[in-house]
């Protein structure tokens, strides 16, 4: 698969390098428009909101590299944050535990998707879809359509996202996880057997099967990591708004597929890396920060962001195609 | 999708009572009485004609845009976008109408709004057909929406209801029965007619089941699945028109989560999102299904949230029966 040899043409040709030159591009314009954006601030503003996408991206792109589709994330992270949180209203757990609770109610969540997506046979964006309204129906019921408020939560939970105990003091907790998460995934998908088997049921699973992979451990397990990943999301996310409300995080499924697709993972499977997916998050992170930033209506910002996904993936097609092109012009060499 | 293996087009089998009564329909018509017998115990009113019509009503605008998402299944295909072009076209419509402009013409306005907004679909999906319908619809979903926020911002377009004949469409009645109900039934004829008697409905099955023999076979896939997601604009614009017509105002965030209710009434009826699979009375079996159990569940002050958590599991439940009887067979062999 990866050549040993380090080769600047693949470098400058990837599809990676493309989006940080329009990363780039789109950076400099908004801070030519407004110079309050390249700040320490504002990025570790933006960093800080938008953990939870770049956490979930990681996620979803080992579904979408199995070939399959998770659109129940934003109930599952609703329901292990909700519950999480209502355990620590009438318990006054210590946050550690919290994380915890979420995280495996999380991962519970998500072995029962993969569950029923491997066992029971069913197409993972039905099954998915089914799933997003139990998970958001039952994150009511269990709240009784109440809130967890601010007052409910105890101080050190609400104070792990303002403080920086886990980034050495360094950087903001909530980015600290962002980066353990990214690196620990970078590690484990490319030098492990584990991550590699996740890409060899993507690209063929036939051939996978036949070398040996138990392809349904296999699609049972991302869908687990994804239950899991939107356990620790939910935490961070109550912890970030201070707030357990039984509609949070409706819709952001859509934000991390859009983030894992102009990544450029593919949604047919195989296809996709840790750092294109940061590079995806990291334009949703952008233009959610920077449209606000350089004067452009709120009511746009749907638009313009729904405009710049298609554009991109576009884009991503395009480089594709001229990329193939070349690859057979060589070959006929 | 051409290099999955294992696709077969079905061709006539020889007929067995045993294959007949085992067919997803009666599994749907068993569903089906059993809601309703549910709904009659509930409330006395509710087998009365005008109970029934007016439980049809409560979800019927739905409905017009179930019919075209089979269609997109059985090609194998997605559009997610449904829910925003229906909202963008209602705003259309209301916004012209608060300029000045006749009805007449608004509703003109809308059906064109929803066309262009599938044919752009259509166009990105076959000019690059690389392309998962899946992230282009995401991307026209935001997009479409995001214009409609963006003409409206938070506010509300009102007045359409002083236009006695435009909220007759969704309100009036001809004798008891209502106007929708009539225009469905005519869609849902018509539909199911040109997917099971017409060259075209063979093709879409053809495309279904395998994409490169049907190009191999001479049928312009392209050409189908760009008339295809155009008629989904359109039929989306239509159901904006019911419902423009049944509130009297819009709104940006209106006909939100549409696209699901499509895709979950049409899986439900039997379309396999693998595409080439389903067949349409299915479909109207599984929308009226899903809408007199929102309905009946209504009726006895179900919790909206606890509904949700029954139709995700009857959607679940439903697509997972057939596969269990499988699994146990191929345990059996083992």
């Amino acid at each position: 698969m990866e050549k040993k040899k380090f080769d600047w043409k693949k470098i400058t040709g990837s599809r990676e390098m493309s989006l940080v030159i329009v990363l780039i591009v789109l950076c400099l314009f908004v801070q030519i428009r407004n110079s309050s954006f390249l700040t320490s601030e504002t990025l570790e503003d933006m960093f800080r909101n938008y953990a939870v996408i770049f956490i979930l991206a990681l996620g979803m792109m080992c579904v979408l590299l199995t070939g399959g589709i998770d659109i129940s994330i934003g109930s599952t992270l609703a329901f292990s944050g909700m519950a999480a949180g209502l355990v620590m209203r009438d318990y006054m757990i210590p946050t550690p535990v919290s994380f915890l609770l979420s995280m495996a109610i999380g991962a519970g969540l998500g072995l029962v998707v993969g569950m029923i997506i491997t066992k029971g046979k069913v197409p993972p964006i039905v099954c998915t879809l089914g799933f997003m309204n139990i998970y958001r129906g039952l994150t009511y019921l269990i709240a009784k359509s109440q809130w967890v408020a601010a007052y409910q939560f105890t101080d050190s939970f609400k104070n792990f996202a303002l403080t920086k105990y886990l980034g050495f003091g360094l950087v903001n907790n909530m980015i600290a996880v962002t980066i353990y998460c990214y690196i620990i995934f970078f590690v484990v998908m490319k030098w492990t057997t584990i991550g590699r088997r996740v890409y060899a049921v993507g690209s063929n699973v036939e051939a996978a099967a036949v070398s040996g992979i138990n392809i349904g451990h296999v699609k049972i397990g991302v869908y687990t990591l994804m239950g899991f990943l939107c356990g620790l999301g939910g935490a961070l996310w109550t912890s970030l708004y201070k707030s357990a409300q039984g509609d949070m995080a409706t819709g952001i499924e859509m934000d991390v597929i859009a983030a894992c697709v102009v990544g450029g993972v593919s949604l047919t499977g195989g296809r996709g890396s840790v750092v294109g997916v940061f590079l995806g998050s990291l334009t949703i992170a952008i233009i959610g920060k920077a449209l606000p930033l350089i004067g452009v209506s709120q009511f746009w910002q749907s638009a313009i962001k729904g405009l710049i996904i298609l554009v991109a993936v576009i884009l991503n097609v395009l480089a594709q195609r001229t990329m193939d092109k070349n690859n057979l012009r060589r070959r006929e060499m | 999708m051409a290099t999955k293996s294992g696709r077969t087009i079905i061709a006539d089998q020889p007929f067995s009572w045993k294959t007949f009564f085992l067919k997803w329909e009666w599994l749907l018509v068993i569903l089906f009485l059993g809601i309703n017998v549910m709904n009659a115990s509930l409330s006395e009113y509710y087998l009365s004609g005008a109970g029934l019509f007016n439980a049809t009503n409560s979800f019927l605008e739905k409905a017009f845009v179930a019919l075209p998402m089979a269609y997109i299944l059985v090609l194998g295909d997605i559009d997610i976008s449904v829910g925003s072009t229906a909202c963008l076209s209602a705003v259309m419509l209301a916004y012209f109408y608060n300029l000045g402009v006749p009805m007449g013409l608004c509703i003109i306005i809308c059906l064109l709004t929803g066309t262009i907004c599938g044919a752009i679909n259509g166009l990105i999906l076959t000019k690059f057909t690389e392309l998962a319908p899946m992230i282009v619809t995401l991307g026209t979903q935001i997009l479409y929406r995001g214009i409609a926020e963006a003409m409206l911002g938070d506010e509300a377009r009102g007045g359409l209801s002083s236009v006695k004949w435009f909220s007759n469409l969704y309100w009036g009645k001809i004798g008891i029965v209502p106007i929708m109900l009539i225009c469905f039934i005519v869609c849902a004829v018509i539909f199911g007619f040109v997917l099971h008697k017409t060259f075209f409905g063979r093709r879409l099955y053809a495309i279904g089941a395998n994409k490169l023999a049907a190009e191999y076979a001479g049928i312009k896939v392209q050409k189908i699945r760009m008339i295809v997601f155009t008629l989904t604009g359109t039929f989306a614009a239509v159901t904006a028109i019911f419902l423009a017509a049944r509130m009297g105002s819009t709104r940006a965030d209106i006909a939100t989560g549409y696209e699901l209710e499509a895709i979950a009434m049409a899986v439900l009826g039997g379309f396999s999102t693998d595409g080439g699979k389903g067949k349409f009375p299915g479909l109207i079996l599984a929308i009226f299904i899903v809408g007199m159990l929102r309905y009946g569940l209504g009726l006895v002050n179900m919790a909206s949230q606890f509904m949700l958590v029954v139709i995700g599991a009857l959607l679940i439940i439903t697509v997972m029966l057939p596969n269990i009887k499988s699994m146990f067979k191929v345990k059996k062999k083992a």
